[in-house]
């Protein structure tokens, strides 16, 4: 009556043939570290690759069905895989939906520090040359409008946005009307020094849950010399800021940004104590962007790539024993990387995807009513080079602008999976272009990988991500997955906290 | 704990569902909902009035009170499990099934004992039988329970080989009673079918999740342990059409000899293919139905599995995936992985050994599923108690008071 068990060899397929999935690989430790199209990854010893590649392992094989279900190798039997891929590859890519989600308000270029590495600021108090008049920034609304997004995001920059916060005043309140209007949601944020900063505005700021983002590049000796005030008090404006912004909004409503400049890299220990220091638990290790000013002032602050990524390692290193110490910092560039590495989740991070963000992820309404498709975009043009200028406002309509010519070969030439150099680079699913960039520095969208900071530093920072992952450390691992959740390891592995 | 008892049936009849009574109902109508429990203590209540009830049972012999032409069943020995509320068939051979026992948590509704997957462990193993009204019995019984009931399982078998029938159920749980949270345990299979994946998430049903199991990250092995080939590659894509409907999914995994090597690369597999799973159960062999019959291939004691068990739920606890695990004993376990165990065995089938006697980590403990006392691990032994810290974190974490 019942029916009899059938043992394993029954279900194992007879034919141990393979065909390889699309797969990128790079030397790493001993071995061989494998990445597939949708950023999985499995390392390798190096006789085992080689026996991969020989289609000489055995289907019953442990490397073989690690390789399997690690989707680099498939047999025709499972459908499913491709859909798998299909439905990751989708997900990687979703931060495409809704196109353009963060619209950059350059409410006012004017303002009061004068910063060695600023591409942009003019120290004036002519009003009317340099603020975004009312008509701009309604007419830049009705732009921010069009944008299928479900969910948008204002930020206001400068200059010093706060030097005009009665146009952000007016178009926080048009924005808020306009989203409810429509059913959309919109979050706002200043993009502030905080040395303008008073109790009028944090009200403001308050009763519409705005974030702020300021600067602080560490301590007051480093800060003062990268952020010069004519009272040399820029670090001490920025820290009671912060201090004063916190009690007002709480305490996650403000986030500091570091530029490492060439004084900076000396001193990655203090500046992430600095940060430390002001109760901060995320710290953003920037290097300092190549444009405007700061191309033209390059013996004051240029540096090689290679000095920012010892740099950057020293720092994580300091961030990692704090942790082990007991101190939560997260470094969030490695937070990014890592999801992108240990995730099948896209991140928010508009400055390393493919397609590049510019123009598909993010705008700039310059205060002039010029459009650019980023913020390094309109620092080129205050440099005298128009070319990435989308264009006018007043001038072109939606269509012309976020469809034309330019945005389109924005998005035509920085598809890493075709750009010479990255498209057959392991890391490729996990890093982007930015044409931008490129031609800033190398003089086309598509630019050159073996010349290029961006390559140079992103490979380079992903592999020694790889490599701290895979160091042996228990403490190390748990802590890079605690920052791609965001949750402490002790509650993630609901471990007894002291 | 007993879900069916025989006893003597009246007279023929027609199967009835009821739900049970011990004392009388005035309102004509509902009293062809219910199903009189007769004793020595409730019968002199009715003051001889059984008009209109749907039948009646007794641990006793026939009542002269009792009309002889409603459906009963006597004699049926011990009744005192049963109360008002909950909801029982009598059928035309005596049997009396319990379909529904009012003020238990664990209720479940055995959809079809036929199944197309015949797993190496399966613990109810699939009977091809005459089930024509079966379906029609859970419609009925859904009407029966009480509607504050907090939590219901479907089970099997296989509950989808109901085709729409299982949908029709499902939407009257909806219907009938939304304030309970619906488990189902499929195996999937049947959600290859795009069309049937999308007819379960349009029911909107308002708190329903399916408990799925996966043994293995590659196909053969998978179908070696569910004894069908090609069921893992249904399975996927049945996950994937149901995540697709919106349909909440629980991924559950049984450890054993066959399943355990792999544990931690279907850990990743999990975590890499199937983060939109709400849940992920990992758990031991239940000593029940085939278990017995391939006991040699399948019995691992659970101590020598725990460093796949702790790479397995480091993976998924990191990757930031809910998981658990099922029917393990704390002694045969790491302390890093008692926060994560529940105590999941249902509360008739659970049961503590003379080792547990005096274990001072009982009461955080699920102990045993009945059919363990016959074959356990090596390593059950007492515990001490835990610090003050240690059972503040583990009451927090098994939600204990």
């Amino acid at each position: 009556m019942s029916r009899q068990f059938r043992d394993r060899t029954a279900f194992q397929r007879g034919d141990r043939s393979y065909e390889f999935l699309p797969f990128r690989f790079e030397p790493f430790q001993d071995g061989v570290l494998l990445v597939n199209d949708v950023g999985e990854h499995l390392v390798l010893d190096t006789n085992v690759f080689r026996r991969l590649l020989n289609r000489e392992l055995d289907a019953e094989s442990t490397e073989y069905k690690d390789l399997k279900a690690k989707h680099f190798i498939w047999n025709g039997d499972t459908p499913s895989t491709l859909r798998i891929l299909a439905t990751k590859q989708r997900t990687r890519r979703s931060f495409l939906d809704g196109f353009v989600r963060l619209h950059i308000f350059v409410v006012s270029l004017r303002c009061e520090h004068s910063c060695h590495y600023c591409q942009v600021s003019r120290v004036t108090t002519n009003k009317s040359q340099f603020d975004m008049s009312v008509e701009t920034a309604d007419r830049a609304l009705d732009l921010v409008f069009r944008s299928p997004a479900k969910t948008l995001k204002i930020e206001f920059q400068g200059g010093e946005p706060l030097l005009n916060f009665e146009l952000i005043r007016h178009i926080v309140l048009r924005a808020e009307e306009r989203a409810e209007r429509v059913g959309k949601d919109i979050r706002f944020v200043v993009a502030t020094n905080l040395a303008l900063i008073d109790d009028d505005i944090l009200g403001f700021l308050r009763d519409h849950g705005m974030f702020v983002s300021t600067s602080l590049d560490g301590p007051a000796f480093i800060h003062n010399k990268n952020r010069p005030r004519p009272e040399n008090d820029s670090h001490q404006r920025a820290v009671d800021g912060i201090r004063r912004v916190r009690d007002f909004l709480g305490p996650d409503a403000v986030s500091a940004l570091m530029t490492t400049s060439r004084l900076s890299l000396d001193h990655p220990i203090e500046i992430v104590d600095e940060y430390v220091k002001h109760g901060f638990d995320h710290i953003f290790l920037r290097p300092i962007s190549p444009y405007g000013f700061a191309i033209r002032t390059q013996r004051h602050t240029g540096y090689e790539v290679d000095l920012f990524i010892e740099f950057y390692k020293k720092a994580l290193d300091h961030i990692i024993d704090l942790n082990r110490q007991g101190r939560a910092m997260t470094e969030v560039y490695a937070q990014i990387l890592l999801t992108k590495i240990l995730t099948p989740f896209p991140t928010g991070y508009v400055d390393l995807q493919s397609p590049a963000g510019a123009a598909t992820g993010v705008v700039v309404y310059n205060y002039d009513g010029d459009v650019y498709a980023s913020d390094e975009s309109r620092m080129l043009a205050e440099m005298g080079d128009q070319s990435l200028r989308l264009g006018n406002i007043h001038a072109d309509s939606y269509e012309d602008l976020f469809g034309g010519e330019l945005a389109r070969r924005l998005v035509d030439e920085s598809v890493v999976e075709s750009l010479p150099g990255c498209s057959d680079c392991a890391f490729q699913p996990y890093c982007g272009a930015d044409p931008v960039e490129n031609y800033a520095t190398q003089g086309s969208f598509e630019g050159h990988r073996p010349t290029s900071a961006f390559h140079r530093r992103n490979y380079a920072l992903i592999k020694h991500l790889f490599g701290l992952y895979y160091s042996g450390d228990t403490f190390v691992q748990d802590l890079l997955w605690s920052w791609v959740q965001n949750r402490s390891p002790e509650d993630l592995l609901r471990r007894r906290t002291a | 704990m007993r879900l069916h008892s025989i006893g003597r049936p009246s007279s023929s009849f027609d199967p009835i569902l009821g739900r049970v009574t011990t004392a009388p109902l005035d309102d004509l109508e509902a009293r062809g909902d219910h199903i009189v429990l007769v004793t020595e203590d409730t019968l002199p209540r009715f003051e001889g009035d059984f008009e209109g009830y749907a039948g009646a049972l007794s641990p006793d012999s026939p009542e002269e009170d009792i009309p002889s032409d409603l459906p009963s069943v006597w004699e049926v020995g011990s009744l005192d499990y049963l109360g008002d509320g909950d909801v029982v068939q009598l059928q035309p051979s005596g049997t009396v099934a319990v379909f529904f026992r009012s003020g238990s948590l664990h209720n479940t509704l055995l959809t079809t004992e036929r199944c197309n997957s015949y797993c190496l462990m399966c613990s109810q193993p699939p009977k091809e039988k005459d089930e024509r009204h079966r379906a029609a019995d859970i419609l009925r019984a859904i009407e029966l329970i009480e509607p504050w009931c907090p939590a219901m399982g479907l089970s099997g078998g296989e509950p989808t080989l109901l085709g729409d029938d299982f949908l029709r159920i499902i939407s009257k749980f909806k219907e009938f009673l939304p304030l309970t949270g619906l488990h189902v345990l499929t195996n999937g299979r049947r959600f290859e079918d795009r069309a049937f994946a999308h007819a379960l998430g349009d029911i909107r049903h308002p708190d329903l999740m399916l408990g799925i199991p996966l043994y293995s990250d590659i196909d053969s092995d998978h179908d070696y342990v569910v004894q069908a080939r090609g069921a893992f590659e249904q399975t996927m894509n049945g996950l994937y059409n149901l995540a697709e409907a919106g349909v909440l999914l629980e991924i559950r995994v049984v450890l054993h000899a066959q399943t355990y090597r792999r544990l931690p690369r279907l850990a990743q597999f999990i975590a890499e293919n199937l983060p939109f799973a709400s849940h992920v159960a990992l758990m031991g062999l239940e000593m029940f139905g085939f278990v017995h019959k391939n006991f040699s291939d399948l019995w691992i004691d659970p101590v020598d599995y725990q460093p796949q068990l702790t790479a397995a739920i480091r993976t998924l606890a990191l990757s930031g995936m809910n998981v658990s695990i099922y029917n393990h004993q704390l002694c045969t376990l790491p302390e890093e992985l008692w926060p994560f165990t529940c105590k999941s065995i249902s509360d008739w089938k659970n049961v503590y050994l003379e080792e547990c006697s005096e274990c001072g980590m009982r009461e955080f403990c699920g102990g045993f599923f009945h059919s363990a006392t016959k074959k356990h691990s090596e390593h059950i032994q007492p515990l001490p108690m835990p610090s003050p810290a240690e059972e503040r974190q583990l009451r927090h974490h098994l939600n204990l008071p």
